[in-house]
Protein backbone atom coordinates (compact mmCIF):
# COMPACT_ATOMS: atom_id res chain seq x y z
CA UNK A 1 0.00 0.00 0.00
CA UNK A 2 1.19 3.72 -0.95
CA UNK A 3 1.59 5.97 1.40
CA UNK A 4 -1.45 8.30 0.14
CA UNK A 5 -3.67 5.09 0.02
CA UNK A 6 -2.54 4.60 3.92
CA UNK A 7 -2.97 7.70 4.67
CA UNK A 8 -6.61 8.21 3.21
CA UNK A 9 -7.41 4.73 5.18
CA UNK A 10 -6.39 5.87 8.67
CA UNK A 11 -8.51 9.78 7.72
CA UNK A 12 -12.11 7.35 6.31
CA UNK A 13 -11.34 5.74 9.69
CA UNK A 14 -10.68 8.24 11.91
CA UNK A 15 -13.13 11.04 10.39
CA UNK A 16 -15.72 8.55 9.55
CA UNK A 17 -15.51 10.47 5.59
CA UNK A 18 -15.98 8.70 2.61
CA UNK A 19 -12.88 7.66 0.39
CA UNK A 20 -14.81 10.30 -2.38
CA UNK A 21 -14.19 13.33 -0.42
CA UNK A 22 -10.62 12.23 0.75
CA UNK A 23 -8.54 14.75 -2.36
CA UNK A 24 -5.49 15.02 -2.18
CA UNK A 25 -6.29 19.09 -1.41
CA UNK A 26 -8.92 18.51 0.91
CA UNK A 27 -8.24 20.20 4.30
CA UNK A 28 -8.65 18.41 7.41
CA UNK A 29 -10.64 21.09 9.37
CA UNK A 30 -12.45 22.75 6.23
CA UNK A 31 -13.54 20.00 4.61
CA UNK A 32 -13.30 17.05 6.31
CA UNK A 33 -15.16 18.23 9.43
CA UNK A 34 -12.32 17.87 12.17
CA UNK A 35 -11.78 19.72 14.87
CA UNK A 36 -8.34 20.38 16.49
CA UNK A 37 -9.04 17.77 18.71
CA UNK A 38 -9.61 14.82 15.90
CA UNK A 39 -6.81 16.41 14.36
CA UNK A 40 -4.60 15.62 17.67
CA UNK A 41 -5.73 11.93 17.21
CA UNK A 42 -5.79 11.61 13.50
CA UNK A 43 -1.89 12.32 13.75
CA UNK A 44 -1.53 10.40 16.85
CA UNK A 45 -3.01 7.08 14.40
CA UNK A 46 -0.37 8.62 11.73
CA UNK A 47 2.36 8.92 14.13
CA UNK A 48 1.75 5.06 15.23
CA UNK A 49 1.01 3.71 11.37
CA UNK A 50 4.19 5.12 9.91
CA UNK A 51 6.85 4.72 13.24
CA UNK A 52 6.97 8.31 13.04
CA UNK A 53 7.20 11.27 15.40
CA UNK A 54 5.51 14.63 14.51
CA UNK A 55 6.36 17.95 16.87
CA UNK A 56 3.36 20.37 17.79
CA UNK A 57 4.95 22.74 15.98
CA UNK A 58 4.89 20.36 12.82
CA UNK A 59 1.43 19.57 13.20
CA UNK A 60 0.63 23.76 13.11
CA UNK A 61 2.00 23.32 9.12
CA UNK A 62 -0.44 19.84 8.21
CA UNK A 63 -3.37 21.35 6.98
CA UNK A 64 -4.67 19.01 3.74
CA UNK A 65 -4.26 15.38 3.32
CA UNK A 66 -1.33 16.53 0.88
CA UNK A 67 0.62 18.27 3.40
CA UNK A 68 0.52 15.27 5.39
CA UNK A 69 1.63 12.65 2.31
CA UNK A 70 4.54 15.18 1.35
CA UNK A 71 5.26 15.11 5.36
CA UNK A 72 5.54 11.87 5.90
CA UNK A 73 7.36 11.06 2.36
CA UNK A 74 9.86 13.57 3.66
CA UNK A 75 10.50 12.30 7.43
CA UNK A 76 10.40 8.55 5.79
CA UNK A 77 12.66 10.09 3.41
CA UNK A 78 15.29 11.50 5.44
CA UNK A 79 14.58 8.04 8.11
CA UNK A 80 15.63 5.84 6.19
CA UNK B 1 -48.43 33.50 43.86
CA UNK B 2 -45.64 30.80 43.21
CA UNK B 3 -44.52 29.06 40.10
CA UNK B 4 -45.47 25.58 39.55
CA UNK B 5 -43.14 23.33 38.10
CA UNK B 6 -44.34 20.28 35.70
CA UNK B 7 -43.11 17.33 34.12
CA UNK B 8 -43.66 17.18 30.55
CA UNK B 9 -40.87 14.59 29.09
CA UNK B 10 -39.32 11.39 30.35
CA UNK B 11 -36.20 9.10 29.05
CA UNK B 12 -34.47 6.28 30.23
CA UNK B 13 -31.94 3.68 29.70
CA UNK B 14 -31.42 1.06 32.25
CA UNK B 15 -31.00 -2.52 32.91
CA UNK B 16 -35.01 -3.62 32.67
CA UNK B 17 -35.54 -1.04 29.59
CA UNK B 18 -34.10 1.41 26.99
CA UNK B 19 -37.46 3.84 26.88
CA UNK B 20 -40.07 4.65 29.68
CA UNK B 21 -42.69 2.41 28.55
CA UNK B 22 -40.51 -0.87 28.09
CA UNK B 23 -39.17 0.24 31.62
CA UNK B 24 -42.62 0.68 33.48
CA UNK B 25 -43.89 -2.38 31.79
CA UNK B 26 -40.63 -4.54 33.38
CA UNK B 27 -41.49 -2.73 36.50
CA UNK B 28 -44.67 -3.54 37.26
CA UNK B 29 -44.21 -7.24 35.89
CA UNK B 30 -41.67 -7.32 38.19
CA UNK B 31 -38.70 -8.15 36.04
CA UNK B 32 -35.69 -8.26 37.33
CA UNK B 33 -32.72 -6.74 35.08
CA UNK B 34 -29.72 -8.32 36.82
CA UNK B 35 -27.44 -11.25 34.87
CA UNK B 36 -23.74 -11.83 34.68
CA UNK B 37 -21.36 -9.13 34.23
CA UNK B 38 -20.56 -9.22 30.37
CA UNK B 39 -19.18 -5.55 29.77
CA UNK B 40 -15.15 -6.90 30.98
CA UNK B 41 -14.17 -10.41 32.47
CA UNK B 42 -14.90 -10.53 35.83
CA UNK B 43 -13.42 -13.93 37.00
CA UNK B 44 -10.86 -12.06 39.64
CA UNK B 45 -14.12 -9.94 41.23
CA UNK B 46 -15.75 -11.21 44.38
CA UNK B 47 -18.77 -9.87 42.59
CA UNK B 48 -19.69 -11.48 38.91
CA UNK B 49 -23.26 -9.61 38.16
CA UNK B 50 -24.61 -6.26 37.55
CA UNK B 51 -27.42 -4.44 35.72
CA UNK B 52 -26.41 -4.03 32.09
CA UNK B 53 -28.46 -2.30 29.62
CA UNK B 54 -30.01 -4.94 27.00
CA UNK B 55 -29.76 -4.46 23.20
CA UNK B 56 -29.02 -0.44 23.70
CA UNK B 57 -28.25 0.68 20.28
CA UNK B 58 -25.83 3.71 20.77
CA UNK B 59 -26.07 4.29 17.11
CA UNK B 60 -29.42 5.38 17.64
CA UNK B 61 -28.24 8.83 19.19
CA UNK B 62 -25.15 9.15 18.73
CA UNK B 63 -22.92 8.83 15.34
CA UNK B 64 -20.08 6.56 14.71
CA UNK B 65 -17.33 9.37 14.86
CA UNK B 66 -18.89 10.30 17.90
CA UNK B 67 -19.09 7.67 19.46
CA UNK B 68 -15.45 6.98 19.73
CA UNK B 69 -15.00 10.48 21.76
CA UNK B 70 -17.21 10.10 24.36
CA UNK B 71 -17.98 7.70 27.28
CA UNK B 72 -21.02 5.64 27.60
CA UNK B 73 -22.17 7.69 30.78
CA UNK B 74 -22.42 10.30 27.71
CA UNK B 75 -23.85 8.24 25.44
CA UNK B 76 -26.81 6.52 27.61
CA UNK B 77 -27.67 10.73 28.60
CA UNK B 78 -27.74 11.78 25.19
CA UNK B 79 -30.10 8.31 24.37
CA UNK B 80 -32.49 9.47 27.82
CA UNK B 81 -32.30 13.43 26.73
CA UNK B 82 -33.34 12.54 23.02
CA UNK B 83 -36.49 10.36 24.32
CA UNK B 84 -37.28 13.31 26.88
CA UNK B 85 -37.33 16.05 24.36
CA UNK B 86 -39.55 14.45 21.72
CA UNK B 87 -41.47 12.81 24.52
CA UNK B 88 -42.32 16.94 25.62
CA UNK B 89 -42.65 18.22 22.07
CA UNK B 90 -39.81 21.08 23.21
CA UNK B 91 -38.79 23.12 20.45
CA UNK B 92 -35.51 24.97 21.46
CA UNK B 93 -34.67 27.55 19.07
CA UNK B 94 -33.32 31.62 19.27
CA UNK B 95 -36.54 32.31 20.28
CA UNK B 96 -36.43 30.58 24.25
CA UNK B 97 -32.44 29.06 23.93
CA UNK B 98 -31.57 31.06 27.01
CA UNK B 99 -34.51 30.08 28.91
CA UNK B 100 -33.63 26.23 28.35
CA UNK B 101 -31.32 24.87 30.64
CA UNK B 102 -29.47 21.55 31.44
CA UNK B 103 -29.07 19.77 34.94
CA UNK B 104 -27.40 16.13 34.89
CA UNK B 105 -25.78 14.52 37.47
CA UNK B 106 -23.28 11.66 37.78
CA UNK B 107 -21.60 9.78 40.75
CA UNK B 108 -18.01 9.15 38.76
CA UNK B 109 -18.43 10.14 35.27
CA UNK B 110 -16.24 8.16 32.72
CA UNK B 111 -14.94 6.07 35.15
CA UNK B 112 -14.50 3.37 31.59
CA UNK B 113 -12.51 5.80 30.04
CA UNK B 114 -9.85 6.77 32.72
CA UNK B 115 -9.25 2.98 33.14
CA UNK B 116 -8.56 2.66 29.22
CA UNK B 117 -6.45 5.64 28.76
CA UNK B 118 -4.67 4.81 32.35
CA UNK B 119 -3.59 1.72 30.51
CA UNK B 120 -2.58 3.63 27.80
CA UNK B 121 -0.69 5.54 30.23
CA UNK B 122 1.02 3.03 31.33
CA UNK B 123 1.85 0.47 28.90
CA UNK B 124 2.72 3.15 26.32
CA UNK B 125 3.42 6.79 28.05
CA UNK B 126 2.02 10.00 28.16
CA UNK B 127 2.23 10.62 25.01
CA UNK B 128 -0.45 7.94 23.29
CA UNK B 129 -3.26 8.91 25.25
CA UNK B 130 -6.78 10.12 23.36
CA UNK B 131 -7.27 13.87 22.97
CA UNK B 132 -10.71 12.72 23.88
CA UNK B 133 -9.99 11.39 27.64
CA UNK B 134 -10.32 14.64 29.65
CA UNK B 135 -13.81 15.51 27.61
CA UNK B 136 -14.77 12.24 28.26
CA UNK B 137 -14.20 11.73 31.60
CA UNK B 138 -15.27 15.00 33.35
CA UNK B 139 -18.98 13.83 34.62
CA UNK B 140 -20.48 17.88 33.68
CA UNK B 141 -19.58 16.39 30.17
CA UNK B 142 -23.29 14.36 30.11
CA UNK B 143 -25.04 18.25 30.45
CA UNK B 144 -22.27 19.53 28.11
CA UNK B 145 -23.08 17.41 25.69
CA UNK B 146 -26.74 17.63 25.77
CA UNK B 147 -26.50 21.40 25.79
CA UNK B 148 -24.42 21.19 22.72
CA UNK B 149 -26.48 18.72 21.19
CA UNK B 150 -30.06 20.57 21.63
CA UNK B 151 -28.69 24.54 21.89
CA UNK B 152 -29.69 24.94 25.56
CA UNK B 153 -28.11 28.37 26.22
CA UNK B 154 -29.23 28.79 30.10
CA UNK B 155 -28.02 27.22 33.49
CA UNK B 156 -26.28 24.46 33.26
CA UNK B 157 -24.57 22.50 36.02
CA UNK B 158 -23.90 18.68 37.28
CA UNK B 159 -23.83 17.96 41.03
CA UNK B 160 -21.57 15.26 41.95
CA UNK B 161 -23.53 13.87 45.08
CA UNK B 162 -22.79 9.87 44.82
CA UNK B 163 -25.72 7.84 44.68
CA UNK B 164 -28.04 11.17 44.77
CA UNK B 165 -26.82 12.95 42.25
CA UNK B 166 -29.89 12.57 39.90
CA UNK B 167 -32.21 13.61 42.38
CA UNK B 168 -29.67 16.37 43.49
CA UNK B 169 -30.01 17.46 39.67
CA UNK B 170 -33.48 17.29 39.42
CA UNK B 171 -33.73 19.34 42.76
CA UNK B 172 -31.79 22.08 41.86
CA UNK B 173 -33.59 22.05 37.92
CA UNK B 174 -36.77 22.27 40.16
CA UNK B 175 -35.67 25.57 41.92
CA UNK B 176 -34.24 27.01 39.07
CA UNK B 177 -37.51 27.32 37.35
CA UNK B 178 -39.18 27.84 40.28
CA UNK B 179 -37.54 31.12 41.26
CA UNK B 180 -37.37 32.26 37.49
CA UNK B 181 -33.71 31.72 36.04
CA UNK B 182 -35.11 28.88 33.61
CA UNK B 183 -38.53 28.25 32.06
CA UNK B 184 -37.69 24.27 31.01
CA UNK B 185 -34.63 22.47 32.00
CA UNK B 186 -33.14 18.89 31.38
CA UNK B 187 -33.24 17.46 34.62
CA UNK B 188 -31.49 13.72 35.72
CA UNK B 189 -29.12 11.51 36.10
CA UNK B 190 -26.78 8.90 34.45
CA UNK B 191 -24.05 6.52 35.13
CA UNK B 192 -21.61 4.02 32.99
CA UNK B 193 -19.89 2.47 35.84
CA UNK B 194 -19.97 -1.51 35.01
CA UNK B 195 -16.77 -1.40 35.39
CA UNK B 196 -13.53 -3.41 36.54
CA UNK B 197 -12.09 -0.98 38.52
CA UNK B 198 -15.74 0.31 40.57
CA UNK B 199 -17.09 -3.08 40.76
CA UNK B 200 -13.52 -3.69 42.66
CA UNK B 201 -13.64 -0.28 44.48
CA UNK B 202 -17.47 -1.15 45.90
CA UNK B 203 -16.45 -5.15 46.83
CA UNK B 204 -13.53 -3.56 48.32
CA UNK B 205 -15.70 -1.72 50.96
CA UNK B 206 -17.93 -4.92 50.68
CA UNK B 207 -20.85 -3.33 49.44
CA UNK B 208 -21.57 -5.28 46.95
CA UNK B 209 -23.95 -8.74 46.95
CA UNK B 210 -21.91 -11.92 45.49
CA UNK B 211 -24.86 -13.79 45.34
CA UNK B 212 -23.48 -14.63 42.14
CA UNK B 213 -25.14 -17.68 40.82
CA UNK B 214 -28.98 -16.19 41.33
CA UNK B 215 -28.44 -12.40 39.37
CA UNK B 216 -31.68 -12.38 39.55
CA UNK B 217 -32.22 -13.02 43.33
CA UNK B 218 -29.33 -10.96 44.08
CA UNK B 219 -30.94 -7.50 44.62
CA UNK B 220 -33.01 -7.75 47.74
CA UNK B 221 -34.17 -4.87 49.48
CA UNK B 222 -35.56 -5.31 52.85
CA UNK B 223 -35.18 -9.00 53.05
CA UNK B 224 -33.04 -10.74 55.68
CA UNK B 225 -31.01 -12.34 53.18
CA UNK B 226 -30.03 -9.08 51.66
CA UNK B 227 -26.34 -9.16 51.54
CA UNK B 228 -25.32 -5.58 49.53
CA UNK B 229 -26.85 -3.89 46.14
CA UNK B 230 -26.34 -4.56 42.80
CA UNK B 231 -24.88 -1.99 40.72
CA UNK B 232 -26.33 -1.02 37.81
CA UNK B 233 -25.83 1.27 34.68
CA UNK B 234 -27.88 3.39 32.93
CA UNK B 235 -30.12 6.42 34.33
CA UNK B 236 -33.33 8.75 33.59
CA UNK B 237 -33.62 12.47 32.46
CA UNK B 238 -36.78 14.51 32.41
CA UNK B 239 -37.88 17.64 30.74
CA UNK B 240 -39.13 20.31 33.51
CA UNK B 241 -41.04 23.37 32.76
CA UNK B 242 -42.87 26.20 34.23
CA UNK B 243 -46.64 25.20 34.34
CA UNK B 244 -47.11 28.77 32.63
CA UNK B 245 -44.48 27.50 29.80
CA UNK B 246 -46.16 24.38 29.84
CA UNK B 247 -49.76 25.61 29.23
CA UNK B 248 -48.54 28.41 26.82
CA UNK B 249 -47.22 25.87 24.30
CA UNK B 250 -50.15 23.54 24.98
CA UNK B 251 -47.96 20.45 26.34
CA UNK B 252 -49.03 17.57 28.16
CA UNK B 253 -48.14 17.64 31.63
CA UNK B 254 -47.43 14.15 33.62
CA UNK B 255 -47.43 15.34 37.31
CA UNK B 256 -45.93 18.11 39.26
CA UNK B 257 -42.57 18.40 41.22
CA UNK B 258 -43.57 20.28 44.10
CA UNK B 259 -41.04 20.14 46.78
CA UNK B 260 -36.82 19.35 47.32
CA UNK B 261 -34.89 18.36 50.42
CA UNK B 262 -31.68 17.88 50.76
CA UNK B 263 -29.75 17.34 53.90
CA UNK B 264 -26.16 16.37 55.07
CA UNK B 265 -25.75 13.37 57.51
CA UNK B 266 -22.03 15.07 58.68
CA UNK B 267 -21.28 11.55 60.18
CA UNK B 268 -19.25 8.91 58.39
CA UNK B 269 -18.27 9.43 54.40
CA UNK B 270 -20.32 6.03 53.63
CA UNK B 271 -21.90 4.53 56.36
CA UNK B 272 -25.88 6.44 57.44
CA UNK B 273 -25.92 7.18 61.26
CA UNK B 274 -28.48 5.41 63.59
CA UNK B 275 -31.87 5.65 62.52
CA UNK B 276 -30.78 7.80 59.69
CA UNK B 277 -31.91 10.76 60.89
CA UNK B 278 -30.25 12.79 57.74
CA UNK B 279 -33.02 11.22 55.64
CA UNK B 280 -35.50 11.57 57.95
CA UNK B 281 -34.53 15.60 57.89
CA UNK B 282 -34.24 15.72 53.91
CA UNK B 283 -37.91 14.06 54.03
CA UNK B 284 -39.21 16.49 56.10
CA UNK B 285 -36.98 19.85 54.70
CA UNK B 286 -38.90 18.11 51.20
CA UNK B 287 -42.62 17.94 52.35
CA UNK B 288 -41.87 21.42 53.98
CA UNK B 289 -40.92 23.16 51.08
CA UNK B 290 -44.63 22.89 49.74
CA UNK B 291 -45.83 22.87 52.90
CA UNK B 292 -47.59 19.26 51.99
CA UNK B 293 -49.21 17.57 54.76
CA UNK B 294 -47.39 14.05 55.17
CA UNK B 295 -50.75 12.01 55.06
CA UNK B 296 -51.15 13.24 51.51
CA UNK B 297 -48.34 10.95 50.92
CA UNK B 298 -49.08 7.97 49.28
CA UNK B 299 -46.14 6.10 47.94
CA UNK B 300 -42.54 6.32 48.32
CA UNK B 301 -39.72 4.84 45.87
CA UNK B 302 -37.11 4.26 48.69
CA UNK B 303 -33.50 4.74 48.44
CA UNK B 304 -33.62 0.73 49.08
CA UNK B 305 -30.33 -0.47 48.18
CA UNK B 306 -30.16 -4.05 49.85
CA UNK B 307 -27.47 -2.71 52.30
CA UNK B 308 -27.72 -4.26 55.28
CA UNK B 309 -27.59 -0.81 57.35
CA UNK B 310 -29.43 0.92 54.46
CA UNK B 311 -32.96 -1.04 54.77
CA UNK B 312 -33.36 -0.63 58.31
CA UNK B 313 -32.26 2.92 59.07
CA UNK B 314 -34.00 4.25 56.12
CA UNK B 315 -37.80 1.90 57.37
CA UNK B 316 -36.47 4.05 61.03
CA UNK B 317 -36.15 7.37 59.22
CA UNK B 318 -39.73 6.91 57.28
CA UNK B 319 -41.49 6.23 60.69
CA UNK B 320 -40.09 9.11 61.83
CA UNK B 321 -41.41 11.14 59.33
CA UNK B 322 -44.69 9.86 58.46
CA UNK B 323 -45.65 7.96 62.40
CA UNK B 324 -48.92 6.22 62.30
CA UNK B 325 -49.61 7.18 58.44
CA UNK B 326 -46.24 5.19 57.60
CA UNK B 327 -48.62 1.86 57.67
CA UNK B 328 -50.91 3.11 54.81
CA UNK B 329 -48.08 4.34 52.55
CA UNK B 330 -46.69 1.61 49.80
CA UNK B 331 -42.74 1.60 49.88
CA UNK B 332 -41.16 -0.12 47.65
CA UNK B 333 -37.47 -0.14 45.99
CA UNK B 334 -37.44 -0.46 42.21
CA UNK B 335 -33.24 -1.33 42.86
CA UNK B 336 -34.43 -4.81 43.63
CA UNK B 337 -34.83 -5.13 39.72
CA UNK B 338 -32.63 -2.09 38.22
CA UNK B 339 -30.13 -2.70 40.46
CA UNK B 340 -27.95 0.30 41.98
CA UNK B 341 -27.20 3.18 38.97
CA UNK B 342 -25.11 5.16 41.58
CA UNK B 343 -26.11 8.69 39.93
CA UNK B 344 -28.53 6.96 37.50
CA UNK B 345 -30.56 5.96 40.43
CA UNK B 346 -32.87 8.91 41.15
CA UNK B 347 -33.02 10.38 37.17
CA UNK B 348 -34.69 6.39 37.00
CA UNK B 349 -36.86 6.49 40.45
CA UNK B 350 -38.04 10.16 39.67
CA UNK B 351 -39.52 8.96 36.68
CA UNK B 352 -41.11 5.64 38.40
CA UNK B 353 -42.67 8.21 41.14
CA UNK B 354 -44.00 10.07 38.61
CA UNK B 355 -45.86 7.01 36.39
CA UNK B 356 -47.12 5.87 39.89
CA UNK B 357 -48.81 9.19 40.09
CA UNK B 358 -50.22 8.81 36.72
CA UNK B 359 -51.39 5.18 36.14
CA UNK B 360 -52.40 4.07 40.04
CA UNK B 361 -49.75 1.45 39.97
CA UNK B 362 -47.19 0.74 42.63
CA UNK B 363 -44.14 -1.65 40.80
CA UNK B 364 -43.01 -4.09 43.77
CA UNK B 365 -39.91 -4.74 45.89
CA UNK B 366 -39.23 -8.14 44.41
CA UNK B 367 -36.86 -10.75 46.01
CA UNK B 368 -38.42 -9.66 49.20
CA UNK B 369 -39.63 -13.41 50.69
CA UNK B 370 -38.72 -12.77 54.37
CA UNK B 371 -38.44 -9.30 55.75
CA UNK B 372 -36.16 -8.38 58.06
CA UNK B 373 -36.19 -7.51 61.50
CA UNK B 374 -37.03 -3.71 61.82
CA UNK B 375 -38.23 -3.27 58.05
CA UNK B 376 -42.16 -3.53 58.60
CA UNK B 377 -44.07 -1.49 56.42
CA UNK B 378 -45.37 -1.85 53.25
CA UNK B 379 -43.00 -2.96 50.46
CA UNK B 380 -44.86 -4.06 48.07
CA UNK B 381 -43.21 -7.47 47.99
CA UNK B 382 -43.20 -9.22 44.86
CA UNK B 383 -46.19 -7.79 43.01
CA UNK B 384 -47.86 -4.58 41.88
CA UNK B 385 -50.88 -3.69 43.81
CA UNK B 386 -53.22 -1.20 41.76
CA UNK B 387 -53.45 2.10 44.26
CA UNK B 388 -54.71 5.84 43.38
CA UNK B 389 -51.49 7.86 44.90
CA UNK B 390 -51.87 11.42 45.39
CA UNK B 391 -48.59 12.79 46.22
CA UNK B 392 -44.92 10.65 45.97
CA UNK B 393 -41.67 10.70 47.44
CA UNK B 394 -38.57 9.64 45.43
CA UNK B 395 -35.51 8.92 48.39
CA UNK B 396 -31.93 8.93 47.09
CA UNK B 397 -29.07 9.15 49.78
CA UNK B 398 -25.11 9.16 48.77
CA UNK B 399 -22.13 8.29 50.19
CA UNK B 400 -20.48 11.35 51.72
CA UNK B 401 -23.94 11.55 53.65
CA UNK B 402 -25.83 13.23 51.46
CA UNK B 403 -30.02 12.97 51.70
CA UNK B 404 -31.99 14.23 48.58
CA UNK B 405 -35.55 14.31 48.12
CA UNK B 406 -38.29 15.15 45.50
CA UNK B 407 -41.93 15.46 45.99
CA UNK B 408 -44.35 14.96 43.18
CA UNK B 409 -48.20 15.46 43.13
CA UNK B 410 -50.70 14.19 40.63
CA UNK B 411 -51.49 17.61 37.95
CA UNK B 412 -54.64 19.29 38.79
CA UNK B 413 -55.58 22.70 36.93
Amino acid sequence: MSIEEKVIEIIVEQLDVTREECVPEASFIEDLGADSLDLVELIMAMEENFGIEISDEELQKIRTIQDAVNYIKKKKGLAG
Amino acid sequence: MERRVVITGMGTVNPVGNSVDETWAALCAGRSGIGPITKFDPARHATKIAGELKGFDPLRYVEKKELRRIDDFIVYALACAEMAVQDAGLVIDGGNAERVGTVVGSGIGGVRTIEREHTVLEQSGPRKISPFTIPAVLPNLAAGQISIRYGAKGPISCPVTACAAGTSAIGMAFRLIKDGYADAMFAGGIEAAVTPFAVAGFNAMRALSTRNDEPEKASRPFDRRRDGFVIGEGGGILVLEGLDHARRRGARVYAEICGYGCTADAYHMAAPPPGHEGAARSMEAALRSCGMDPAAVGYINAHGTATPLNDVYETQAIKRVFGEHSRKLAVSSTKSMTGHMLGGAGGLEAIVAVKVLCDGIVPPTINLDEPDEGCDLDYVAHRAKAMAVEAALSNTFGFGGVNAVLVFRKYRD
